[in-house]
């Protein structure tokens, strides 16, 4: 037998408001069976609220390298971030 | 532990490597992150697949000795409860397996190669669980020697295994509380129930100890598995750690540990205590333990016999590819 269920990364949104968070991956033959794997596997004590699965075929990921290219010009961008600011004590809080 | 005798290939030696390869080993040596699109030497890859996927057999195949007992679990709140765990060693196989799945291999491969005999689990899940006290020891002693391992694996140098081993570790407490719960049961009861958890204690002790695997002073696989910090700790540094931890908790229990030489060694801050014989752990390891037949058997039955249902919904998938519901 060859036809292994195809691969799907699992997405999961806790309780609280944030973000749907990779979790990890699992076999499923369709979505349907993912999101009903998912909830065993990575919500067996109340991870989360919300299940998203893609097929980990549709995921286009950045190249390792190209880490350089791509995230090194922010390092030189100092002025994006707030410390980079002096603002006087007598100002306040900012 | 989970993973044992794990064939480490590669060199540690610095003058024998490539350019590439010091590049990797000076990134480890940083406690950088390893992840799966990034270079990695072929010793590390396929070193990993051996360990990661010996640990996710051992998960699944340690299922059966458990899964002995839930239909006769002693109340319904016990019976739950192995459910919940049993369901829980699937889950750590499965995470397990989809990081070994990162290093190029396919679940079917790793199974193949399981049902084959080509890889291993534990040697400890050849034993036979007898009793109901088993379920407490297992829990107990196996579980705890299991997190013994586990918890430093959580800082290996492989990020998906780092991972996998981070939620193992948050839901692996839960099991061995609850075999030291089913011992304290035992142990506080008729003196023929104190005797079973005895009895289960006597037979899961040395079989315990063996789950670290042979000491590994002088073994050259052991010393480049630490340099890639896929292995945190030696063999001998985790059993005796695991020593220290569980003969209090035996005095406790009111067992008495099978071992006439323990004894502790106020000088070196440990136990002393008796080695398992390791004739009988490569013997189990070679397939001659007490249940490997049953195991192994028992794996592949389940999965010849759910062939055609995987090949079905296949099918169906097929057949039905559409009408999703889209990511709100």
């Amino acid at each position: 037998m060859s036809s292994e269920w195809p691969l799907w990364e699992i997405f999961i949104r806790g309780q609280h408001g944030l973000n749907h968070r990779h979790v990890g991956s699992l076999h499923a033959p369709d979505a349907e069976m993912a999101i009903r794997n998912a909830r065993d596997v990575y919500t067996r004590r109340n991870e989360g609220v919300s299940i998203w699965v893609v097929r980990s075929n549709d995921i286009t990921a950045s190249s390792p390298s190209d880490k350089g290219p791509l995230y090194e010009p922010s390092n030189s961008k100092v002025y994006r971030h707030p410390t980079f600011y002096d603002i006087p004590d007598e100002v306040g809080h900012m | 532990m989970y993973a044992q005798l794990v064939k480490s290939e590669g060199t540690a030696n610095r003058d024998e490597m490539t350019p590439e390869e010091v590049a990797f080993q000076d990134r480890i040596d940083r406690n950088e992150k390893i992840e799966p699109k990034e270079w990695m030497p072929d010793g590390y890859r396929k070193t990993l697949i051996r360990q990661i996927g010996q640990h996710a057999h051992s998960e699944i195949v340690g299922q059966l000795p458990e899964g002995n007992w839930i239909t006769r679990a002693p109340t319904l709140e016990r019976k739950a409860i192995l459910l919940a765990k049993v369901q829980d060693e699937a889950g750590h196989g499965l995470y397990l397996y989809s990081a070994a799945e990162t290093l190029g291999v396919s679940r079917d491969e790793l199974l193949e190669a399981l049902h084959a005999g080509k890889m291993k689990y534990s040697s400890i899940f050849n034993y036979p669980t007898l009793t109901w006290a088993d379920m407490g020891a297992v829990g107990w002693l196996v579980d705890g020697a299991a997190i013994m391992n586990q918890v430093p694996l959580q800082r290996t140098s492989y990020g998906p295994y780092s991972r996998a081993m981070i939620r193992i570790c948050k839901e692996e407490s839960f099991h061995q509380r609850q075999g030291y719960d089913i011992m304290m049961k035992m142990c506080a009861g008729t003196p023929e129930q104190k005797a079973m958890a005895q009895d289960a204690l006597n037979r899961f002790w040395y079989p315990a100890l063996m789950m670290f695997g042979p000491s590994d002073k002088d073994s050259v696989h052991s010393a480049q598995s630490m340099a890639w910090r896929i292995k945190m700790n030696t063999n001998d540094e985790l059993r005796q750690k695991f020593v220290d931890q569980t003969v209090p908790q035996a005095k406790f229990l009111g067992l008495t540990v099978p071992d006439p030489d323990l004894q502790w060694n106020e000088e070196k801050g440990g136990h002393d205590f008796s080695e398992p014989d390791w004739s009988e752990f490569y013997a189990v390891l070679a397939g001659n333990g007490p249940c490997n037949a049953e195991r192994l058997g028992a794996r592949v039955k389940a999965w010849d016999d759910g062939a055609w249902f995987r090949e079905g919904l296949m099918a169906h998938a097929a057949k039905h590819s559409g009408g999703r519901v889209a990511a709100e």
